[in-house]
């Protein structure tokens, strides 16, 4: 593996950041974003409960985003090859998890017949 | 603006489509559009990670080899998800939503691991500028280092405990009984150990590839004997936790690969799924750490003799025709034998006979009534009934005093009067739907065999219940015939 081929791995790394402040930086989202899920996600009542975990179970294939950056990056050939499985994995999760969480919802839906 | 930051600004827009999508899942009617802009965010999420640096630089360097072999596999998990999804039956829902959920957590398992042999080999890089690079992010304790053993655990925690789930849900033949083993607490604290001993080391060595299959491994291995002692009726709450994972796991996997579009992805589902299991343990009056790890004791359970006694009641479909005729009020409480009956469109034509006669009828839906969340009302709403007449516990208790008809079918726990009478009963203190207060209450079951917490149900020896013994398709189908008949 020439050297030339691991810079790019890295660019998004090079910003002159240490890594205890970046672990602030994305501790800070975490707390937020799960204190913005735990107040939106109460609301949610009983009977939509199912889609609800289909439907966060398909936002969860979110991972495909780091799949796709490691599998594209090829910076390793054991590590693309990991990425390009973890691509369909996710991908499987993402998709599945929208059609079927559609599924479910159209069924709540009066038909429009 | 620099790309990387067009590509920040795509995140942050992906990240707000999924804050709208969680919180229009709040109305069943605004909830198909909260799905749509759910993918939609994904749709930009991965439009943006292939415009990330290392991709492009690639694509420079090679040309779009890389990319297409992406698109390749992005379209191969495409096509089976969307197969998946669109085959499986309605009935089956929780596994396949327990069989998804593992794929993301796998996936987020590999993405470290993939992220960290790529670091490893960056680190014995010629270029300086490369290798002090990820010199500092392999120093010991650093964000990477934890974060990696983080995703890797519950990565492989969420795969192996939702292949479990599923095929306990799938009742393949050998995961059907509970795994009762009782050195199992022992087996499971020794892999704990294990566990926070790898973490300990990967966080000291981030460069032990080998210390992160390792852990992965024994997160296999605790992923199923975390999952396998769990009975039937718990699933719910392991459906949950297990989404949750998945979420956790994302959120990690993040952290490692410096990208908030997954920590806050992954963040909201994982709060998504600990309040469904928080919504869960309460419905059955339990903690989580029980469910988890206590299965439920039996010590102290009535004596089903004693209970049952020459006060069981049989009735003809015939017999019970005649009480629903003059029934007013019908209120319908399925349980997880509707869902293995398959009788929702039974019901709906049971329901259908009663209306045209005057008869108002509504669905009892308990919180925990089948093996996910909300599970019931997916199955109704399948054959058609309309969501406005299933109605939640705590809204229905107050009317079954004046309910003429309860007619129970597959629910057994649920509605145990024990719950609430009997305070050394296991399931003391139980939330329950009150159908014992109504005037009649048919109980549509195939014997007198106890639910899943192996108890009596005084229930079916009540002077007011009348206990139709078939199985609950053909007993609905019959009881919609002779009613018809009348």
């Amino acid at each position: 593996m020439s050297p030339s081929l691991l810079i790019p791995l890295l660019a998004d790394v090079a910003v002159a950041e240490d890594p205890a402040t970046r672990f602030i930086r994305l501790l800070t989202v975490f707390l937020l974003a799960m204190w913005v899920g735990f107040e939106v996600i109460t609301k949610v009542p009983q009977r939509l409960h199912t889609p609800l975990t289909s439907g966060s179970n398909a936002i969860s294939g979110i991972t495909a985003v780091g799949a796709i950056v490691v599998a594209g990056a090829m910076a390793t050939r054991f590590g693309s090859l990991l990425g390009l499985l973890a691509v369909v994995l996710a991908m499987i999760n993402v998709v599945g998890g929208f059609v079927v969480t559609h599924r479910m919802l159209e069924m709540f839906n009066p038909k429009k017949k | 603006m620099s790309s990387q930051a067009w590509i920040n600004l795509a995140y942050l827009a992906a990240s707000m489509l999924f804050i709208v999508a969680f919180k229009l899942m709040t109305g069943p009617r605004t909830a198909v559009k909260g799905n749509y802009l759910g993918a939609a965010g994904m749709a930009i999420a991965l439009i943006a990670a292939c415009c990330e640096g290392p991709v492009v630089e690639r694509l420079r360097a090679v040309g779009s080899g890389g990319l297409v072999t992406v698109g390749i596999a992005a379209a191969i998990g495409s096509a089976i998800g969307a197969a998946m999804a669109l085959k499986y039956p309605m009935t089956g829902m929780p596994q396949m939503v327990a069989l998804l959920n593992g794929f993301g957590g796998a996936a987020s398992a590999l993405v470290a691991g993939a992220e960290l042999w790529n670091m490893t080999a960056a680190a014995k890089s010629d270029a300086p500028a490369v290798a002090q690079l990820a010199a500092t992010n392999l120093a010991p304790w650093t964000q990477f280092a934890i974060a990696t053993a983080l995703t890797g655990l519950i990565g492989a925690v969420t795969f192996w405990g939702s292949f479990v789930a599923f095929a306990k849900l799938e009742e393949l033949p050998r995961f059907k009984q509970a795994w009762t083993n009782p050195n199992r607490h022992w087996i499971n604290l020794g892999l704990a150990v294990v566990t926070l001993l790898l973490i300990w080391g990967l966080c000291v060595y981030p460069r032990s590839v080998l210390l992160y299959w390792l852990l992965v491994i024994v997160g296999s291995v605790l992923g199923c004997t975390l999952t396998m002692p769990i009975g039937g009726a718990d699933m719910p709450v392991v459906i949950c936790l297990l989404n949750s994972y998945s979420g956790l796991a994302a959120a990690a996997a993040g952290f490692v690969i410096d990208n908030s579009v997954l920590v806050i992805a992954g963040s909201l589902v994982g709060a998504s799924g600990l309040i469904l299991t928080a919504i869960m343990c309460k419905a059955m009056n339990r903690s989580l750490v029980g469910v988890l790890f206590g299965g439920l004791g039996t010590t102290t359970a009535a004596n089903a003799d004693d209970v049952y006694a020459g006060k069981v009641k049989s009735a003809s479909a015939e017999e019970i025709a005649m009480v629903l005729e003059g029934a007013s009020r019908v209120v319908i409480v399925p349980g997880y034998g509707l869902a293995v009956a398959q009788a929702q469109h039974a019901v709906r034509e049971l329901a259908n006979a009663l209306e045209k006669r005057g008869t108002t009828v509504e669905y009892a839906i308990h919180p925990v009534a089948g093996r996910m969340p909300g599970h019931m009302n997916v199955l109704l709403a399948e054959a058609d009934i309309p969501y406005e007449k299933l109605r939640e516990m705590d809204d229905i208790n107050p009317t079954f005093p004046e309910t003429d008809v309860v007619i129970v079918i597959g629910a057994n726990d649920v509605v145990n009067p024990a719950a609430r009478t009997d305070p050394k009963s296991p399931i003391a203190g139980m939330p329950i739907l009150d159908v014992d207060k109504a005037r009649t209450v048919v109980v549509v079951k195939r014997s007198l065999s106890p639910g899943f917490a192996g108890i009596p149900n005084p229930l079916f020896a009540a002077d007011n219940t009348l206990m139709y013994f078939a199985d609950g398709k053909k007993a609905i189908l019959e009881l919609t015939a002779a009613l018809q008949k009348s």
